[in-house]
C-alpha cells in the first residue's frame, strides 16, 4: 500500500475535462471545414491553416515570453479560435490580414483579459470586427464558389453574398420579388448545401448543423442558445416579411445565407462568453436573433450576426445577475 | 419513472459483484468502540478499565435530546479508554475491549425467527429506539428517535424510506433489502406506528431491480408500504431530493423534511429499528461494503461495530499493491482515511479502495464558464459563482446567493471540466457565513 492520499469529497470525477470539450468543438467544426475546402478549394485551406497556425503561435509566444507562463496551447482553444476566425473571413483575404486578425483575436481579445475563460468577448468575432472596420473592401469582396467537382455557379470571380446583393437592391428601390429572380440568388437547396458565396464557414448550413448536433450529443452545448437565436431571428424576419414582402427579405433566406447558422451554432454558444443559467441563455439567444435582424435590415453593414453576438456578449454579466436558476425550496 | 426535478449527475455506477451473498465477519481479538458515534451532544463513558462486559451491555450513555447510547459489540474486558484516530483524522475517545468469547446479554433475542407483530406502543417504540442507540445508518448518524418526535404544530404525512443507494460502488443497502427484506419492512411498520403515519414509501433506484421486485412482493402483506422505483440519478439519496422525487414536494429553504410533512429514514436504519424493537438488540453491528476496482474479493460484510478496519480489508483479500486512497463511505461524499488504524463505527457504510491513478484530483485550471456546475447543482445554486465569491472573500454576497442551501453532494466538483475545487470553497463559505450569522445574533 502506498502512502494514503487525503482529499475532500468527491473522490471521483466525470470523464469530461477542458481539453476534451475544446477538441470536441474542433471535431464539430470539421464538416464545415470540409465544406469550405470543397467550395473554395486551396484558398480555404490556406486561410484556415494560416489562421490556426498563427493563433497557436501567438498564444504560445505570449504565454511563454510576455506572461512567463507554461503555454496551454494543447488545450485546443486556440485551434478553435483559429478555425472560427478563418470561417469568418473571405477565402481570398490576403494572408497578412489573416495573421493580423489572429493577433487581435489571441493577443487582445483573449490573452489581454487573462486567457481561456476570462475573455468577455468571443475572440474570433473581435478579430472579425477589427478586420471589417480596418479593411472593409477586402472583407466584403467574397470570391464566388468553385466546387471541387462540377462547374462554378456564376462566372464572376468576386461578388457580394446573396444577402449583400439583396440589400443593395432594396436600397436602390428594386422590389424583392424581382431581385429574387436574379441569377445571384441561389436556390434554397444550394443555400442549404453550401453553394452560396460568403465567408468560409458560412456556405453550408447543413455542415454547420451536423457540427451542432455533434456538440449537443457530446453535451458540449445545450439547445437553448442556438434554438432561441435561430428561432427569434426567423420569427422576427417572418413578421417583417408579412408586413411588406417587397421590402423585407424572406425569413428562409435570412436563415440559410450569411453567418446566422455559423453564429448561432458555433459563435454564440461559446461557453466563455455566453450566460450561465438556462434562462439567461434563452435571453441571450433571443437578443442575438433580434439584433441580427435589426442590423441586417436597418444597419449599414450587410451582415449583422457578429455585431449582434458581440453586443450580447457585453450584456452577459448583467444577464447572469438578472436571470438566475431557481433555488430549490425558495 | 420518478426522480428529483433540479440538477443531478450520473457517475459511473461501479456496482461491482453486487450479487454475492453478504458474509458475516469473525470477531476481532481487540475491538475499538468510539464513545460518541452520532451527530449531536457527546456521550459519556459508563465503564472503566478492567470492567467485564457482555455483548449488548451499555458502554456509553447520553441523556441529551440529540444523543445516542453506545452498547458493547463484544464480550470481554475493557483494556483501556484512550483517544484514537477516527475516520476524519481526529483523536476521539474510545473504549478498547479485549474480546473473550461471544457472550450476549440474556434479554436479547438472537433467534432467526422473524417477529412481525408489534406489541409496543408509540411512545414505547421511541423510547426503545433511543435506548438501543439507533442512529441514521446512511452515514450522517443522526439519532433516529429525534426524527420520530414530531414538534408540536407539525404533522408527519409520509414516511420515506431511503433505499436509493445513489453513491457509486456501494451495495450494502441493496444486499440488506434482498437478504433481510422482511425484517426491513417490519422496521418500516414500526416507524410508521411510532410516527402515526399511514403511508410509507420506499424509494429504490431502478438499477436494483431485484430489490424492487423482492420488496414489492413482500409489501403485499404489509399495510401502507409502497415501493417506488426511481430513475437513477445522483444525489437522489439526499433527503430533500428524495422527498422531491417521491412526493413532488419541496422542503423550503432552511426548513426540515417535517415542514413538508415527511420523515426520511434509511433502509438500514429501518432494519436496525426492527432488531431493537422486536429483538431487543442494540445497534452493535452493521453491513459494510468493501470494494474497489482492484479489490480481489469485493464483498458486503456484516461486522460488529468496533471491528478494526484492517480486518475488513484482510477479509476481501488484502489491500491491492497500488492502493493510494481508502475512503470511508461512497466516492461522492465519503471521507478519505488517513490511516487504517481505526475501527468501524455506526456510520461506516463502506470502505472504498482506489489506486494511484484514481486517487488524485485533476490540476485546477481557469473556469471556462461551461455552466455544467449550474445544471448539475440539485439545489439550483451557482457553484461557480459561490466559488469565486468565497475566493474573493465576499461572504456577504455568498450568503445572499444561498450558499447555506448547499447540501455538499459534490455534483459541482464532480462535473467541473476545469477541476476547480468548488465544493471546498463552498464549505469554507458555509463555515464562515455560519460564524458571521452567529456573531450577528
Amino acid at each position: 500500500m502506498n502512502k494514503l492520499i487525503i482529499s475532500g469529497a468527491p473522490h471521483v470525477h466525470s470523464p469530461q475535462n477542458v481539453n476534451k470539450i475544446m477538441w470536441g468543438v474542433v471535431i464539430a467544426l470539421i464538416p464545415t471545414l470540409l465544406a469550405s475546402v470543397y467550395f473554395f478549394r486551396f484558398e480555404a485551406l490556406l486561410t484556415v491553416a494560416v489562421a490556426v497556425a498563427s493563433c497557436l503561435f501567438f498564444e504560445w509566444a505570449i504565454q511563454k515570453y510576455l506572461l512567463k507562463q507554461t503555454p496551454t496551447t494543447s488545450d485546443g482553444s486556440a485551434v478553435i479560435t483559429g478555425l472560427l476566425l478563418a470561417f469568418n473571413l473571405p477565402s481570398n483575404l490576403p494572408v497578412w490580414m489573416t495573421i493580423l486578425g489572429s493577433l487581435v483575436a489571441i493577443g487582445i481579445a483573449k490573452m489581454a483579459f487573462g486567457g481561456l475563460g476570462k475573455n468577455p468577448f468571443n475572440p474570433a468575432l473581435v478579430a472579425r470586427a477589427f478586420l471589417l472596420i480596418s479593411f472593409p473592401v477586402a472583407m466584403t469582396s467574397w470570391p464566388t464558389i468553385r466546387p471541387l467537382f462540377g462547374d462554378a455557379v456564376v462566372d464572376a470571380m468576386t461578388g457580394p453574398t446573396p444577402f449583400g446583393f439583396l440589400k443593395e437592391g432594396i436600397a436602390q428601390g428594386i422590389p424583392l420579388s424581382q431581385l429574387m429572380q436574379s441569377p445571384e440568388i441561389p436556390s434554397y437547396a444550394n443555400l442549404l448545401f453550401g453553394a452560396n458565396g460568403g465567408s468560409l464557414g458560412e456556405v453550408s448550413a447543413l455542415a454547420i448543423l451536423l457540427g451542432g448536433i455533434y456538440m449537443l450529443w457530446k453535451r458540449i452545448i445545450t439547445w437553448h442558445i442556438p434554438v432561441t437565436f435561430i428561432g427569434s431571428a426567423f420569427v422576427f424576419a417572418t413578421i417583417l416579411n408579412a408586413i411588406n414582402p417587397e421590402l423585407f427579405i424572406n425569413p428562409w433566406v435570412h436563415l440559410l445565407s450569411g453567418g446566422l447558422m455559423l453564429g448561432a451554432v458555433f459563435m454564440a454558444t461559446d461557453l466563455v462568453t455566453s450566460p450561465m443559467s438556462p434562462k439567461g441563455q434563452l435571453v441571450f439567444g433571443l437578443g442575438c436573433g433580434v439584433l441580427t435582424i435589426v442590423i441586417r435590415v436597418w444597419g449599414s453593414y450587410p451582415e449583422g450576426v457578429s455585431f449582434a453576438i458581440l453586443i450580447m456578449n457585453a450584456f452577459v454579466p448583467l444577464i447572469d445577475r438578472a436571470f438566475k436558476p431557481r433555488v430549490f425550496g425558495k | 419513472m420518478k426522480t428529483f426535478k433540479i440538477g443531478g449527475v450520473h457517475p459511473n455506477e461501479h456496482k461491482i459483484k453486487a450479487e454475492d451473498q453478504s458474509i458475516t465477519l469473525d470477531l476481532p481479538k481487540q475491538g475499538i468502540v468510539f464513545v460518541s458515534q452520532h451527530l449531536g451532544a457527546p456521550s459519556e463513558c459508563v465503564v472503566v478499565k478492567g470492567d467485564k462486559v457482555k455483548v449488548g451491555q451499555l458502554l456509553t450513555k447520553n441523556e441529551n435530546f440529540i444523543g445516542a447510547n453506545v452498547h458493547s459489540p463484544f464480550s470481554g474486558t475493557v483494556n483501556k479508554i484512550d483517544t484514537i484516530y477516527d475516520a476524519s483524522g481526529y483523536r476521539k475517545e474510545a473504549i478498547v475491549i479485549d474480546v473473550e468469547g461471544d457472550e450476549w446479554l440474556e434479554n436479547i433475542d438472537r433467534s432467526e425467527t422473524i417477529k412481525r407483530e408489534i406489541s409496543l406502543e408509540k411512545d414505547e417504540i421511541i423510547a426503545k429506539i433511543k435506548e438501543m442507540g439507533i442512529v441514521g445508518l446512511g452515514g450522517a448518524c443522526f439519532p433516529t428517535h429525534v426524527k420520530l418526535m414530531i414538534p408540536e404544530g407539525k404533522t408527519a404525512e409520509y414516511l420515506i424510506i431511503n433505499g436509493v443507494e445513489c453513491e457509486p460502488y456501494l451495495t450494502d443497502d441493496y444486499r440488506l433489502m434482498v437478504e433481510r427484506g422482511e425484517q426491513c419492512l417490519v422496521g418500516v411498520s414500526i416507524l410508521q406506528k411510532a410516527l402515526g403515519v399511514k403511508t410509507a414509501y420506499i424509494g429504490i433506484e431502478n438499477n436494483k431491480p431485484k430489490a424492487i421486485e423482492h420488496l414489492k412482493k413482500l409489501t403485499k402483506s404489509f399495510e401502507g408500504i409502497e415501493v417506488v422505483a426511481l430513475h437513477v440519478k445522483y444525489p437522489q439519496g439526499a433527503e430533500k431530493q428524495l422527498i422531491n422525487a417521491i412526493t413532488g414536494r419541496e422542503v423550503q429553504s432552511g426548513k426540515l423534511p417535517i415542514d413538508a410533512g415527511c420523515v426520511v429514514c434509511n433502509i438500514c436504519t429501518a432494519h436496525a429499528v426492527y432488531e431493537a424493537v422486536q429483538k431487543n438488540k442494540p445497534l452493535i453491528d452493521r453491513i459494510v461494503t468493501v470494494t474497489g476496482l482492484h479489490v480481489e474479493k469485493v464483498a458486503n460484510l456484516f461486522v460488529r461495530i468496533g471491528t478494526p478496519i484492517s480486518m475488513l480489508l484482510d477479509a476481501v483479500g488484502g489491500v491491492p499493491a497500488n492502493t493510494s486512497k481508502i475512503i470511508s463511505g461512497g466516492p461522492m461524499m465519503g471521507k478519505a482515511l488517513f490511516s487504517t488504524d481505526t475501527a468501524v463505527t455506526k456510520g461506516t457504510s463502506a470502505l472504498l479502495l482506489m489506486d494511484e491513478s484514481d486517487a488524485h484530483r485533476g490540476e485546477p485550471t481557469n473556469c471556462i464558464r461551461c455552466a455544467k456546475c449550474v445544471s448539475a447543482c440539485p439545489m439550483g445554486l451557482e457553484p461557480y459563482l459561490l466559488g469565486a465569491l468565497v475566493e474573493n472573500e465576499d461572504f456577504e454576497r455568498a450568503e445572499n446567493e444561498s450558499v447555506m442551501d448547499c447540501i455538499e453532494c459534490g455534483s459541482c466538483l464532480y462535473t467541473c471540466p476545469s477541476y476547480r475545487p468548488l465544493l471546498d470553497c463552498i464549505r469554507v463559505g458555509k463555515y464562515t457565513v455560519r460564524v458571521l450569522q452567529s456573531k450577528r445574533k
